[in-house]
């Protein structure tokens, strides 16, 4: 008897895996091991419960609402380390820009939106945290000497976000804990073990994401993915995906050696040229410059 | 012990006949963000028919790059709501506002399932920003930068670009 119990479990847990509505799943074995003897229904439900549990969780379990949470914490990081750059014209200009790339990106629905801000700061960076802030610093802006140079660095950060770089920075234990601790079965009031576990989890997360962010830099093949995801998204919405290239020309004479902006956390310039350049071919590099794209550019980007 | 092998093949045979049929059947999906426009047209620029909040659970009548089509049975009323949704608001997990059913929370240590609210939510926010004496004032200020989808069309217009809405997960 032991043995159909086994084998109805293996039957199971394919079923659970297979299933998109594994509660009804759960009653339906509950039913066939019915018969089973020796367990208890609880018993039975656990033995399944158990078996679907050693499911492995990764990045790929996060909510876009638990993603946002987190992208709000590595957003007031960012926030806490750089001030913000308040001319409200200039982030407007940013947001219209960057909402309309969102939108021809393979993920224009994030749980709280996209949304952009300027940093006050001479370093050449941006940052893009999960679920849609991101930050671009007014030596970056600098850096670009048209709307479709400041495009391509915000298609750059989209990227990220589509890609999920930020969410792949966090150990595998944090997730596991935020996933299947306590805290998913709505007992994690303030105060608890659980509650504390989890604030634990969720720190953790968010160290793993800024450190990676503002310290190390994701990995040189994250960069390249991004770097492709920015062309694509460029070109969708009508920009000379070329633009990329001439920002990355730019940024190669600026960045210092040894600085703490991209020169730390990027692959050098020269070598994301040369890949972006791999996927260029065919494309006019000297694209026409629309008059009215280089007058609105400059009337609110070109005085920073 | 012939006759119990059969029942246990039998048994293990419906379990799995049990699970092409679900797969087969309809196709749920449940929005997994704050809030989305369901639209007349599989476009961002479509008439906007209502807007879908989180959790509501939709079924998918066809997909087209990037997008659904999808219906929306009213808790209301008896009348379904049918539009288009992009792809990448929603979710394949189903989305449970309520934790009481215990199945439920059983479920969702599998993955299948997930809780709205809970995890990484507004009381570890708290938490964190407690410990942490982190000021999410800014953060705040930049989720309330909107651009309403007129702003973007004249945007486009004038800067002579493209919607190509490509963006198929």
């Amino acid at each position: 008897m032991n043995r159909l119990i086994r084998m109805l479990l293996v039957a199971g847990s394919l079923v659970l895996l297979a299933d998109c509505t594994s509660t009804g799943t759960l009653n339906i074995l509950s039913a066939a091991l019915g018969g089973g003897g020796g367990m208890s229904d609880e018993e039975k439900a656990e033995a399944v419960v158990k078996s679907a549990r050693a499911v492995a969780k990764s990045f790929e379990d996060i909510t876009p609402e638990q993603e946002y949470y987190i992208g709000r914490a590595v957003g007031a990081v960012v926030l806490d380390r750089y001030r913000p750059h308040t001319n409200q014209k200039a982030n407007h200009y940013l947001n219209v820009l960057g909402r309309t790339l969102s939108l021809v990106s393979d993920r224009p629905e994030t749980f709280g939106g996209y949304h952009f801000f300027i940093l006050d700061s001479e370093e050449i960076n941006a940052f893009a945290t999960p679920s849609g802030l991101i930050f671009v610093s007014l030596g970056m802006l600098r850096c670009a000497s048209s709307e479709d140079a400041v495009a391509a660095i915000l298609a750059h950060e989209i990227g990220h976000i589509e890609l999920k770089h930020g969410l792949k920075a966090i150990k595998t234990s944090r997730i596991t804990t935020a996933l299947t601790s306590a805290a998913l079965t709505g007992v994690a009031v303030a105060g608890s073990n659980e509650m504390a576990e989890l604030t634990t989890a969720f720190e953790d997360s968010i160290t793993d994401i800024t450190s990676t962010m503002i310290n190390s830099g994701y990995s040189r093949s994250s960069e390249l993915q991004a770097d492709k995801s920015a062309v694509r998204i460029l070109q969708a919405a009508g920009y000379n995906p070329w633009a990329l290239v001439e920002m990355l020309e730019v940024m190669e004479q600026r960045l210092q050696p040894g600085g703490l902006d991209f020169a730390k956390t990027h692959p050098k310039p020269e070598l994301r040229i040369r890949e972006i350049e791999k996927t260029l071919t065919g494309i006019e590099k000297n694209q026409p410059v629309y008059p009215q794209r280089q007058s609105r550019y400059r009337s609110v980007l070109g005085e920073l | 012990m012939r006759r119990f092998y059969k029942t246990t093949l039998t048994a293990a045979a419906l379990l799995a006949a049990l699970a092409i049929g679900n797969l087969a059947a309809e196709k749920m999906m449940s929005v997994s963000v704050k809030e989305t426009p369901l639209r007349a047209t599989p476009t961002f620029l479509g008439r906007i028919v209502t807007v879908l909040q989180y959790t509501d659970r939709v079924e998918v009548l066809e997909e087209r790059s990037g997008w659904a089509r999808v219906s929306l049975s009213g808790a209301q009323s008896a009348q379904s709501v049918q539009g288009w949704v992009h792809m990448s608001a929603l979710s394949t997990k189903n989305i449970v506002l309520l934790a009481g059913d215990s199945n439920v929370q059983q479920s969702a240590s599998s993955g299948e399932v997930a809780l709205a609210g809970k995890g990484f939510n507004e009381q570890v926010e708290a938490e964190y920003k407690q410990q942490n004496n982190l000021d999410y004032t800014m953060v705040d200020r930049m989720e309330q930068f909107t651009v309403s989808i007129e702003e973007i069309l004249l945007f486009v217009e004038e800067g002579a670009l493209t919607l190509d809405e490509g963006g198929a997960q």
